[in-house]
């Protein structure tokens, strides 16, 4: 596929020159002692705004424009009823500390959606405040610190395998823990060093499943029992529950915390990087725990029930992210029990496709069955002076945004892939040609890539040695 | 779609996509979901608008709650362009080349927070400003190795909750100082009392819960070595000396305030910026400016060596997913105001709360506002029969009163917060001076 993103020579919205006059002011508002001496924002017409940001967005690639299959990220399009729903005054227009009275909408879809994701995830309970995934290990991780301290029981430390996401032992490191990571065998959990790891001082087991490298830990109720026994928690990383919806529940594999990604699992837009929403769900147990309010109804209306017992309190303002929800809610609802169960079979379907395409052409670490995303090492693209990260700058000459690359880091020059349901055959084979053309390629051609993206080669190195994070900052430095 | 199935099955060589599932043990399956089957768009778009019908929108009652969520008018163009979905159907710009819109957007974004809190550096969003507080307590440990943090009395109190949950992880001790009772502003004697040689951090925010202004300065007067980290609202910054040139070292807030929806408290945008000389301990992701292979200006993700992708538990942050969207939405509503709308949408809030003040200070049994520092968009009222019965009541008329303040303020039992913003109309504050007239 040949491809050619648009190029606009775009200086920063700060050095546009003003060309609108000011407004006046009404004098003597604040005491002069109070007040800035310079405010460095240009004055300009909202045409000349629009035109300034529609030339940013035309520079930029999303779910949208192309196959973007990085993996764990779960990168699927987003139906768009959801978008025009969350943009209605309904949903847009409430204060959170209006009455109850006044918000029986948004808090019946609260209620139904909670209601929802404990089916999907086999939990008793779901609290939908944190922010994102690492914010809801965080919250899993305070509430497993609180139900240890009242329980009298003083625990230190957090277990994760070596393939799990970065987020968890940073995490983990955050509520205070000292982060035991255990290296995997075959690409799973190795239950000897599990168990030699779990005792008296554990805290918690966190767990991707199917993990990192898109194979499902088949081990994992042996896993939970190593765990119980040790009296610790199991944590459920949500970032792939994707691949089994319909086909098993973490509650099923006697998870005990687990969270869901709505901006993964059911489409809500990633936003560039955000905004998303992590709802927490825990089975009966913890449920006392939970962050507070969560949304109940007594058979005539709905309220923010702030009675949780032991509950860990809040972790952010509010109640969750209400716009991501409203989404998600949308989403479920449209695709159905039918439409999720699709949804794994697909993702799976797509990932264990791509895969065979491609496991010939580059090496593929622990021969297994695939879930919803795979890991190929790039690591004899070295034999040419390539690396992995020279591939997937060519890949964006053809059209494709690059897989994530180097994680998991057990797996040396890493391209985790995963394509999602939401890709065809046509571009499945376009993407698996796009590689293998690329492997066939000029070692220099390659190694110059990318030429059709909007700017050439970025220098990262550069700016990680000179940061320059600011228009002042770069104005000092140019 | 569904028909081409059948052809990757036999292309992979098996008879059905259950074959691909023959690694889930037996005791762990499930029989489907129990949930009903998906339905066509046009009766879920039916269903969900029959739903939220239910809400009463602040359009339709007038509302004069503010503590951190503002009802502010946004530009038509900020949706438009929001909605382009080259920018939200992409995600964190991990691959620079493919993603410099996103990046520059958010290199916009971050000149602007440091211009308006008068910083060198900020990053490109946290969670909301309870979590960006949060955060900043915890990188003040990180520059300083000291473990106290001294918060006022005068802030909204889930930003307290939210903060002592963050302190648990690291064993912070968290101190509150008062308020002076006249002013509303902190009490900068118990303050210089309270920092000791263990204090690491001390914040203020102003406007702070009781919508008046602190003075930064005399803050940090009082806090000797302590870091100074000052809670802003953006929008009064277009006004208000920036806590940068006050000697703050960090900056936190709450960006809903501009380009972002109310949406019931979420999602919302947490400003984060600080000095130059401690860019490195900052958490969450930022974006710098560089250049490309031929030289050009070219931006990507500076830093990451902080960040947990990379450096796992020693990173100074565990986000990843942040409100990059919410962050642009803020940027294209700056940009569209522009200096001048900017300055002028502020100088209207404070005009309109003066006045709204006023008029209730008129009326018999009301004094507001009850602090006499200078004020933003909110203000306290005290009435003198008490404040919960006044809440039933005005709801009763059609009309969310304040934020009542009796829950957390033994001293402010008959009191509430009112915010007005540029939405209200006249017609909506003569509303509330009937309501409360008839009562007084």
């Amino acid at each position: 596929m040949s491809y050619r993103q648009a190029r606009f020579d775009e200086g920063l919205i700060q050095e546009m020159k003003d060309t609108r006059d000011e407004d006046e002011l009404i004098e003597n508002i604040l005491p002069d002692s109070m007040l800035r001496k310079k405010l460095d924002i240009p004055n300009l017409h909202e045409f000349e705004v629009t035109r300034h940001y529609t030339r940013l967005s035309q520079m930029n690639f999303g779910v949208d424009t192309g196959i973007y299959p990085l993996g764990s990220c779960t990168m699927k399009y987003t139906p768009k009823l959801g978008e025009v729903i969350v943009r209605t005054e309904e949903a847009t227009q409430t204060h959170p500390l209006q009455n109850e009275a006044a918000v029986q909408g948004s808090l019946q879809i609260m209620y139904e959606l909670q209601e929802m994701l404990c089916k999907i995830g086999g939990v008793d309970a779901v609290s939908l405040q944190p922010a994102a995934g690492a914010h809801c290990e965080f919250t899993g991780l305070l509430m497993a610190r609180q139900y240890h301290e009242l329980n009298g029981d003083k625990r230190d430390e957090v277990i994760l395998p070596d393939t799990s996401h970065g987020t968890n032992p940073a995490s983990a490191s955050m509520m205070g823990y000292r982060v035991i990571e255990i290296p995997s065998k075959d690409g799973r959990v190795d239950l000897d060093a599990l168990e030699n790891a779990a005792g008296e001082r554990t805290a918690a087991f966190m767990l991707t499943n199917p993990n990192t490298l898109g194979i499902f830990e088949d081990d994992v109720l042996e896993i939970a029992r190593i765990v119980h026994d040790s009296g610790a928690i199991l944590y459920y990383d949500g970032a792939n529950l994707n691949a089994v919806m319909g086909k098993t529940t973490p509650g099923k594999m006697n998870f005990d915390i687990v969270h869901f990604n709505l901006h993964k699992t059911f489409s809500t837009p990633h936003g560039g990087g955000g905004p998303g929403a992590g709802p927490i769900g825990v089975m009966s147990r913890l449920m006392d725990f939970l962050p507070s309010p969560v949304v109940a109804y007594d058979g005539q209306k709905y309220f923010l029930d702030y009675d949780i017992p032991k509950s860990v309190g809040k972790v952010r303002s509010f109640y969750g992210s209400f716009a991501v929800l409203l989404r998600a809610y949308v989403y479920i609802k449209m695709l159905g029990s039918d439409g999720l169960e699709w949804v794994a079979e697909r993702s799976v379907l797509n990932s264990n496709y791509l895969k065979e395409r491609l496991k010939d052409h580059l090496d593929m670490p622990f021969k297994d069955l695939r879930k919803h995303e795979f890991v190929l090492s790039g690591a004899k693209l070295k034999e040419r002076g390539l690396t992995t990260k020279d591939l997937a700058k060519r890949l964006m000459d053809y059209g494709f945004h690059p897989p994530t690359v180097y994680f998991p880091q057990i797996v040396e020059e890493a391209l985790m892939i995963e394509p999602t349901e939401t890709e065809n055959k046509e571009t499945l084979d376009a993407f698996a040609d796009a590689i293998i053309s690329i492997l066939g390629e000029d070692r220099e051609k390659v190694a110059g890539a990318p030429y059709d993206a909007a700017v050439g080669r970025v220098d990262e190195v550069n700016a990680a040695r000179n940061p320059i994070l600011s228009w002042k900052m770069l104005l000092n430095e140019e | 779609m569904a028909s081409e199935e059948p052809e990757i099955l036999k292309e992979l060589g098996i008879k059905s996509v259950e074959e691909l599932f023959s690694d889930l043990p037996s005791e762990i399956r499930v029989e489907g979901l129990d949930l009903e089957k998906g339905r066509p768009e046009r009766e879920v778009r039916k269903e969900v608008m029959n739903i939220l019908a239910k809400n009463r929108t602040v359009g339709e009652m007038p509302c004069f709650l503010g503590a951190g969520v503002y009802n502010h008018y946004i530009p038509s163009a900020v949706s438009e362009l929001l909605s382009r979905s080259e920018f939200y159907s992409s995600y964190t710009p991990y691959q620079p080349e493919i993603s410099q819109g996103m990046l520059q957007a958010l290199f916009e974004y971050q000149s602007l927070i440091c211009e308006l809190t008068g910083m060198e550096a900020a990053n490109s969003s946290m969670y909301d400003a309870a979590t960006a507080l949060a955060e900043a307590c915890l990188m003040s440990v990180r520059i300083t190795r000291k473990k106290k943090i001294i918060i006022p009395k005068s802030i909204f109190w889930e930003k307290r909750t939210v903060l002592e949950n963050y302190a648990k992880g690291p064993g912070l001790q968290i101190e509150e100082v008062a308020y002076d009772g006249s002013m509303g502003t902190v009490n900068l004697t118990q303050l210089k009392d309270a920092v000791d040689g263990e204090t690491s951090a001390v914040y203020v925010e102003s406007p702070n819960l009781f919508g008046v202004f602190e003075n930064f300065a005399e803050v940090k007067e009082s806090i000797g070595d302590a870091l100074l980290i000052a809670g802003v609202n953006p929008l009064s910054l277009a006004l208000v000396a920036p806590p940068g040139d006050l000697g703050a070292d960090i900056a936190v807030g709450e960006g809903q305030t501009l380009g972002n929806p109310m949406n019931f408290g979420g999602p919302l945008v947490g400003l984060f910026a600080c000095k130059k000389d401690c860019i490195r301990k900052m958490p969450g992701r930022v974006i710098g400016a560089t250049k490309d292979a031929h030289g050009r200006r070219a931006y990507c993700m500076a830093l990451q060596t902080r960040e947990q992708h990379i450096r796992r538990e020693k990173a100074t942050s565990n986000i990843c997913t942040n409100e990059s969207l919410g962050a642009v939405a803020f940027a294209i509503h700056a940009a569209i105001l522009g200096r001048s709308g900017l300055r002028k949408l502020a100088t209207e809030n404070i005009s309109k709360a003066k006045e709204l003040a006023g008029r209730i200070n008129s009326l018999e049994g009301f004094e507001s506002p009850v602090f006499k520092s200078p004020h933003f968009n909110e203000f306290v009222v005290q009435s003198q029969g008490g404040y919960s019965d006044i809440d039933d009541y005005l709801l009763k008329q059609g009309i969310q009163g304040g934020l009542p303040l009796s829950t957390h303020f033994e001293d402010l039992k008959n009191c509430a917060v009112f915010c007005t913003t540029e939405m209200h109309s006249k017609e909506d504050h003569d509303m509330l001076i009937n309501a409360l007239e008839g009562i007084s």
